[in-house]
């Protein structure tokens, strides 16, 4: 083919750039994994090691798995992230398009209205939030983290969503009102599909925050059976902690399944793309 | 380019409200009231268990007395460094492996981009431990790999010097975060059709020129988002140098941003009790301040870049 | 087309959720919840105490919900003024419970008959000034001193220090065999070297009560020299600290410690248990070496954890009960054996195991006791005299800051919202 001639020392060259950035990405990832497997002394005296037969130990695992319901945990926290991620996806896009596609009198105004989130951190709310839970008795229930992760989730999505939604062609939406099709179905047949590597980018964007947070399940929703992941993993992280087997186990599996998520929005972000690039 | 046909004129405005509905409910009941309820609070103060309406006098209270102006001018300058860090470092660094990644060609993309991207989704809890102890004088990793290419007298108490301790943090941020403006960068990259690349290729536009003539002007909105993004989350920062050098922003506040000084302020720390009315002062001008760059995005930036369907 | 408003909304799901939650909450028990930041103490908890008082209370189920020590606070205020905190509430001592008993979130509890077992002084951190109303029943204090790696001593033929001068001399005995790192401490994260530093070794300078409240009548100034010289002798431990001693933080000084890397470690009691399990040599304790021998010596001896009753709580009656559970000697045994270094405050005498935290205890008797000197009234305002405390002892030891300059600036922060009330 005409492109192999000139690219391999290009290759080459993209491929050292790459690999030396993967190397300063993965490098603390694998300090903390190696580590979860070392017994205490092992960790201070030769931290970059591997763990050997010697220093192989899962104390840290134990001590996590003995301490709470963890499985309960990762349940509450996936199915919070995972309806807020619904509810993110599904009303940020809805309103993207409102935005993006129609013309009508305040429509700036309704985009800073709907930006302004992302300009003061909710925490600051979070006494008039955990009233109105008290209020509609929510409080130590998922729904009302759900509530608030969307609430957060949806500024952001909105601006990046809009932002995409400009580039989707005219003409094939108006082909499709020719056609005869509802705004519903325009949206949701036409507009949707093309931009899927958008919402999968803002889907791994809006989850990351959600499953890592630990402010709002510690105000509203601290009870047992809503605790998540990242609060019951507290436990090991505060100020009083020496116990590093045990911390760096817990990190070590509260990396395992945004991993996982991730990497399921991005075969989708893959997907995404292939399907529009075949249209 | 944009202009708009709307649909049958008897439907129109309701399929408009319908889209916007969800959306705006959830958002300004969960976020707009509690949070303007918040803001509200600066113009009151406590005077014996009772809120009493003050007007803007907490407003010249943080600029007028000493002690506070110089807390805040101290964490404004510290959060201006910390963006400036970001926008030199983090926005090219993630242009540049965006840019490598886009090529259809490359082998191993999936693999690189998911490794480049792993940091972006670690908690903070985790990134501030791990770099910690990464950095950290007594454990020797950071030491002993700067050892082993020979430069072991540049090593420093980096996180602990008031010196080095913001731009270490800055730079931890950068390592975190760069993911980001890669992912925005690779999806617009990627949504460039075939069809244009080809046409340059054809026209003997190859590599970076190719890269710098065609695909950089077509992605120009998305480098807009990423740098207004930049923008707000730096100026929002807190929990990176929270987990790292505590609430008070050590060594000597040298690493305080606006953030960390609202957290303080609203929710007390230690012994400092809490104080949300100076808080929601503060918290009132961070968002003026976020605000006036969001609007100059949005009202000067985004509606003249030229923006390409396909 | 209509659309639900969000009231609807909300009262849609408030009702589903309600319908799936309403279910197991039939059951006959009181449960009580324990806000506290002890999560550290979660299984001790779990394990000893609460069997303990559920097996003489039925019908009193108990649960221990601890945060991370850092969001203590601020969960705990924001829980309170939306009324969704537990029944009891762990004190922090001094003006932080304080504020909230004075907001009205604390109950009083001059009427609980517990109360008896306590002296003025152990109640006097969780008291209103005109000690009218004590509103936390006092669980344990901490005192301050060194610990110190035994086996190291015997191997460097070192005799455990009672004046300043053998203190560093012993320090540079260490630092010149190179074997250890003489001192464990970093100032990262600032309150070390407040809290273990600072007022640790200051009691013998500003000789106790007698500075602290004279400090507090406005008679003595932190610019004195009482004040003052404990910083320029912290500015002198910056060279027996490990290398890069400023970013070292405070898990990092413990695990240098209980490795065996480090000769001493300037301590709180607290420490006890997790040093007696992690490290495995012989550990003694000296208190804070005073100037010349036949010094009064003073220690800190200072109040720290206490439990009262949410004002709001639904649960009153049990809640009382705990509490007085709580100020029976039975509890002040079973915490002080459970957590060494944590000492009762009951009047009654308790018999303690460890021979560590015996030791802490036994400087009671030939040492003059008092508690940290930013705690009571003076840290009330803003900025917060404890806060900047900490600030202070780090730049002092990192040497940013003369110790002149930190307290000149200090006492100048402390004058800018206090004025002694006489």
């Amino acid at each position: 083919m005409q492109t192999a001639r000139a690219s391999l020392p290009r290759a080459a060259a993209a491929h050292a750039v790459l690999l030396a950035y993967t190397l300063i990405a993965l490098f603390p990832v694998f300090v903390i994994v190696i580590n979860a497997f070392k017994e205490r002394r092992a960790i201070f005296n030769s931290p970059l090691a591997l763990p050997g037969p010697e220093t192989f130990s899962t104390i840290g695992f134990e001590t996590v798995m003995s301490q709470g319901n963890f499985l309960l945990y990762f349940q509450n926290s996936f199915i919070v992230t995972l309806v807020s991620l619904f509810c993110v996806l599904l009303f940020g896009a809805m309103a993207a398009f409102a935005l993006s596609e129609y013309k009508f009198r305040g429509n700036l105004l309704m985009g800073l209205y709907l930006a302004l989130g992302i300009m003061i951190p909710i925490r600051l709310g979070t006494v008039a939030i955990l009233q109105l839970m008290v209020a509609t008795g929510l409080v130590n229930t998922l729904t009302a983290l759900i509530l608030v992760y969307t609430a957060q989730g949806l500024p952001l999505a909105i601006f990046i969503l809009s932002e995409f939604m400009r580039t989707v062609s005219d003409d094939l939406k108006n082909a499709g009102r020719v056609d005869g099709l509802s705004e519903y179905r325009i949206f949701f047949t036409l507009v949707l599909p093309l931009v899927r590597p958008a919402m999968a980018t803002v889907a791994v964007f809006t989850m990351i925050p959600i499953w890592n947070d630990l402010w709002f399940p510690l105000i509203l929703a601290p009870a047992e059976s809503t605790k998540t992941v990242t609060l019951g993993a507290q436990v090991f992280i505060g100020q009083f902690v020496t116990n590093w087997n045990a911390v760096l186990a817990a990190l070590t599996l509260a990396i395992i399944p945004v991993l996982v998520l991730y990497l399921i929005f991005s075969r989708q972000l893959i997907r995404g793309i292939t399907a529009g690039a075949v249209k | 380019m944009t202009a708009m046909d709307p649909g049958p004129k008897r439907a129109r405005r309701w399929h408009i409200a319908v889209f916007l509905a969800p959306a705006v409910l959830v958002y300004t009941a969960i976020m707009i009231f509690p949070l303007f309820a918040t803001l509200f609070q600066s113009l009151f103060t406590r005077v014996e268990g009772q809120q009493v309406f003050v007007g803007l006098r907490n407003f010249t209270t943080l600029f007028g007395d000493p002690r506070w102006s110089a807390s805040f001018w101290n964490a404004l300058w510290n959060n201006t460094w910390f963006f400036i860090v970001h926008m030199l470092v983090q926005n090219p660094i993630g242009i540049l492996l965006a840019a490598i990644l886009s090529n259809p060609r490359l082998r191993f993309r999936g693999f690189y981009r998911t490794a480049i991207f792993i940091p972006t989704i670690l908690s903070f809890v985790i990134v501030g431990f791990v770099w910690k102890l990464i950095l950290s004088p007594l454990w020797g990793i950071a030491p002993s790999m700067l050892d082993m290419v020979g430069l072991r007298f540049l090593f420093g108490p980096w996180l602990g010097q008031e010196t080095t301790a913001l731009t270490t943090l800055a730079l931890i941020s950068v390592w975190q975060f760069v993911g980001i403006p890669m992912m925005l960068i690779y999806a617009a990259l990627l949504s460039i059709p075939d069809e244009v690349i080809e046409a340059a290729e054809c026209d003997g536009i190859t590599g970076w020129s190719q890269f710098w003539k065609i695909q950089l002007p077509l992605v120009l909105p998305t480098i807009g988002i990423i740098s207004i993004l930049t923008f707000v989350g730096n100026f929002n920062a807190f929990d990176l140098v929270y987990v790292s050098q505590g609430a008070q922003a050590g060594p000597n506040y040298g690493t305080d941003l606006l953030g960390t000084f609202l957290y303080r302020t609203f929710f007390g720390f230690q012994l400092q009790l809490g104080d949300p009315n100076m808080g929601a002062t503060i918290a009132s001008v961070m968002f003026f301040i976020i605000l006036i760059g969001v609007s100059i995005y949005l009202f000067l930036i985004q509606t003249r870049l030229r923006r390409y369907q396909f | 087309m209509t659309y639900p408003t969000k009231t609807q909304l909300m009262s849609a799901s408030a009702a589903l959720v309600l319908g799936l939650a309403a279910a197991p909450l039939m059951a006959q028990d009181v449960t009580l919840t324990i806000e506290s930041w002890r999560n550290d103490d979660l299984s001790i908890w779990q394990n000893t105490l609460i069997p303990a008082f559920e097996a003489a209370n039925p019908g009193i189920r108990v649960v221990f919900a601890p945060s991370a020590p850092t969001e203590y606070n601020a969960a705990l205020n924001a829980k309170l003024e939306a009324g969704s905190a537990g029944d009891l509430i762990t004190c922090r001592p001094f003006d932080a419970s304080l504020a909230l008993y004075n907001d009205g979130y604390l109950a009083s509890l001059a009427d609980l008959e517990g109360m008896g077992n306590f002296s003025d002084v152990a109640k006097s951190a969780w008291n209103t000034d005109d000690g009218a109303n004590p509103f936390c029943v006092p669980m344990a204090s901490v005192i301050h001193g060194f610990i110190y790696n035994k086996d190291a001593f015997a191997e460097l033929g070192l005799e455990v220090p009672a004046t300043e001068d053998e203190f560093f001399a012993v320090l540079d005995a260490i630092k010149e065999d190179g074997s250890y790192i003489p001192m464990a401490m970093g100032t990262v994260d600032q309150w070390e070297a407040a809290t273990m530093g600072y007022q640790n070794i200051g009691p013998n300078f500003w000789k106790g009560e007698e500075g602290r409240l004279a400090l507090i009548r406005g008679e003595q100034t932190l610019t004195d020299e009482g004040w003052v010289e404990p910083y320029r002798v912290l500015a002198r431990w910056g060279e027996y600290l490990g290398d890069g001693f400023q970013a070292q933080t405070y898990p990092d000084s413990q695990n240098l410690f209980t490795l065996g890397r480090a000769a001493i470690y300037p301590a709180g009691s607290w420490e006890i248990a997790l040093f007696e399990e992690q490290a495995d040599f012989a550990m003694g304790a000296f208190p804070p070496p005073v100037r010349n021998a036949g010094d009064t010596c003073y220690i800190s001896d200072h109040n720290d954890i206490a439990i009262g009753m949410n004002a709001a709580t639904p649960n009153a009656d049990a809640a009382r009960t705990f509490l007085n559970w709580v100020a029976s000697s039975e509890f002040a045994s079973l915490y002080a054996n459970a957590l060494p270094g944590f000492f009762a405050l009951s009047n009654e005498p308790v018999e303690m195991e460890n021979a560590l935290a015996q030791d802490f205890v036994s400087w009671r008797e030939d040492c003059e006791s008092t508690i940290r000197s930013t705690y009571a009234i003076l840290s009330r305002g803003t900025p917060n005299l404890e806060n900047e405390t900490w600030n202070a002892s780090a730049n002092v030891i990192n040497g940013t800051e003369t110790p002149e300059d930190a307290a000149a600036r200090l006492q100048s922060g402390l004058e800018s919202w206090y004025t002694p009330a006489n």
